[in-house]
C-alpha cells in the first residue's frame, strides 16, 4: 500500500500484489466451501473461447444481409438476438443503433465498464480506461481521430453512454464494394472496434492486407 | 457519490492508446482470469447484486481508483462485498486462511461447473414492475434534478442540472440508488438525448444519450 493517501482504519491490508491476493482469495473461498475452483475454470473459457465479438459480428452480417432480420434487430434487439443464441449476462436488455450516410453512434459506459458482453465478450481495456470514460462524451471526435476515425463534416455524432442496465450494440455501414457477399463473406469485415463506433467496418482492401 | 468512476468530462488523463484489436488478448495476466472468474463465480451465491458490486468499487479512495488495472478494481470490490456480507473478517483476508465458517445454508449455493452456462446464459433482468405513474413521454423536454448523494447513483455528475429530450421509455427497471442500499423497487426509465453544446461548449457538437431513471427527472424549467 502506498503513503500517498491515508485510509481511515488501521489494520494490516493484504498483500499489494495482486496475483498473491487472487490467490489468497481464492484459496479462502474453496476452504469456506463457497466457490469451486473448477467453476471458475468454465467462466474463464467461456469468456475465451465462447462468448466473444464475433457473435456479434454474426449478428451484424446477418443484419446486412437480411432485412427482415434488421427490422427485427433495430425494434426488439433482445430476442432478434437472443434467436441466434446470444444470451444473458450483460445482454439482459439489447438495444441496436445504426449508423448512417449523417449519422454515427459510439458507446461508452463514464461510470464504470458496461458492455454488451453477449455479442462483444469482455471489454478490451481501453473501454475501461479513464481517458476514453472521461472523453468520449466531452470530446468525441477527438477519441474516434485517436482511433483513426475521422469522419465527414456533415456527420451527426452520437455517444450513448451506458448507465442502465441497457446494452448498446452499433450496427455499422456496410462497406463498399461488398455488393452481392453473403453474411459468411462479411463477417470478417465486422471488427468489434467497428460495433463499439471507434472504428468504421473493415473495407475488403483491409482484409486481404491482414491474410 | 461524486467517486472517482465518475469520469464523464475529466482532463489531463492522457491518451487512450488503445492495442491493435487483433492483437489484444482477452486477459493480460493468469491472475486477471482468476479475478474475474472468482468475482463471477462469488456473485452467484446470490449475497449481492450489481449495484452493490458497483458501489463497492466506486469507494476506493480515488488515488487508487484511478492507478489501479481494471482487475484489481474488480479484487478488491470483491473483497469489499465479501465483508459486508459477512463471509469473510479482514484477518481471513490478510491471511488467507479459514479462521471461521459460513453457515451451511451459504455453501448449498456453491455454483458447480456444470450450473455456469445456463447462469451466465439467463442473466439478471433488471426490468421490475412499479405502482408509481409514468410522469412524462417520448418528446417531452426535461431536467436532471440537482443532487448529491453520498450513496450510489447512475446520474453521472456532468448531467445533472441539464435538459434533454426524451426520445424512449425502457419500462420500469431496478432503481440503482435503492438497490445499491439492498431495497428492490422498480422506476420508469428512459433515454434522454442532450445537446453535446450545452455541456461542453460549442466546439462539442455531438448529440449524448443517457438512460435515466424518473427519479433523476423533473419537467423543464421554463427559462
Amino acid at each position: 500500500m502506498s503513503d500517498t493517501h491515508s485510509h481511515d482504519h488501521d489494520h494490516t491490508e493484504p498483500p499489494s500484489d495482486p496475483v498473491l491476493r487472487v490467490k489468497a482469495l481464492e484459496s479462502l473461498l474453496i476452504e469456506k466451501g463457497l466457490v469451486d475452483a473448477k467453476t471458475i475454470d468454465t467462466i474463464i473459457e467461456t469468456y475465451e473461447t465462447k462468448v466473444g465479438p464475433r457473435n456479434g459480428a454474426k449478428v451484424i452480417a446477418r443484419a446486412w444481409t437480411d432485412p427482415e432480420f434488421k427490422q427485427w434487430l433495430l425494434k426488439d434487439a433482445t430476442a432478434a438476438i437472443a434467436s441466434m443464441g446470444y444470451m444473458g449476462r450483460q445482454g439482459e436488455h439489447m438495444k441496436v443503433i445504426e449508423n448512417t450516410d449523417d449519422s454515427h453512434n459510439l458507446v461508452v459506459c463514464t461510470l464504470c465498464s458496461c458492455y454488451p458482453w453477449t455479442v462483444l465478450g469482455l471489454p478490451p481495456v481501453w473501454y475501461k480506461s479513464a481517458p476514453y470514460r472521461a472523453r468520449a462524451v466531452s470530446d468525441p471526435k477527438g477519441v474516434l481521430a485517436e482511433f483513426g476515425t475521422n469522419l465527414p463534416e456533415k456527420v451527426n455524432i452520437s455517444v450513448w453512454d451506458s448507465t442502465s442496465e441497457v446494452r448498446y450494440l452499433v450496427l455499422p455501414q456496410k462497406p463498399a464494394g461488398t455488393d452481392g457477399w453473403n453474411a459468411e463473406q462479411l463477417e470478417p469485415l465486422v471488427s468489434r472496434n467497428s460495433m463499439i463506433g471507434v472504428e468504421l467496418a473493415k473495407i475488403p482492401e483491409q482484409l486481404e492486407n491482414e491474410i | 457519490m461524486n467517486g472517482p468512476h465518475d469520469l464523464g468530462g475529466m482532463d489531463g488523463l492522457g491518451a487512450i492508446n488503445p492495442e491493435p484489436e487483433n492483437e489484444e488478448p482477452v486477459f493480460h495476466a493468469e491472475w486477471e482470469k482468476r479475478a474475474m472468474g472468482l468475482t463471477l463465480a462469488a456473485g452467484m451465491l446470490g449475497e449481492w447484486n450489481i449495484d452493490t458490486s458497483r458501489f463497492a468499487r466506486e469507494k476506493l479512495h480515488p488515488v487508487e481508483y484511478l492507478t489501479n488495472n481494471y482487475y484489481k478494481t474488480w479484487l478488491v470490490g470483491l473483497e469489499t462485498l465479501l465483508i459486508d456480507a459477512d463471509i469473510v473478517s479482514e484477518n481471513e483476508l490478510t491471511s488467507g486462511k479459514m479462521d471461521s465458517p459460513v453457515k451451511e445454508d451459504l455453501q448449498k449455493k456453491k455454483i458447480l461447473p456444470d450450473q455456469v452456462d445456463a447462469i451466465l446464459k439467463k442473466g439478471g433482468p433488471a426490468d421490475l414492475a412499479t405502482d408509481i405513474p409514468k410522469l412524462f413521454n417520448v418528446g417531452d423536454k426535461v431536467t436532471v434534478k440537482l443532487f448529491t448523494n453520498a450513496g450510489h447513483t447512475r446520474a453521472p455528475q456532468y448531467i445533472r442540472g441539464h435538459s434533454g429530450v426524451i426520445k424512449d421509455y425502457y419500462g420500469s427497471h431496478v432503481l440503482p440508488d435503492e438497490s445499491a442500499q439492498g431495497n428492490r423497487v422498480g422506476s420508469h426509465l428512459y433515454n434522454i438525448a442532450f445537446n453535446g453544446a450545452e455541456i461542453w461548449g460549442s466546439k462539442n457538437h455531438a448529440t449524448i444519450h443517457l438512460d435515466l431513471w424518473q427519479d433523476y427527472l423533473q419537467k423543464e424549467e421554463s427559462k
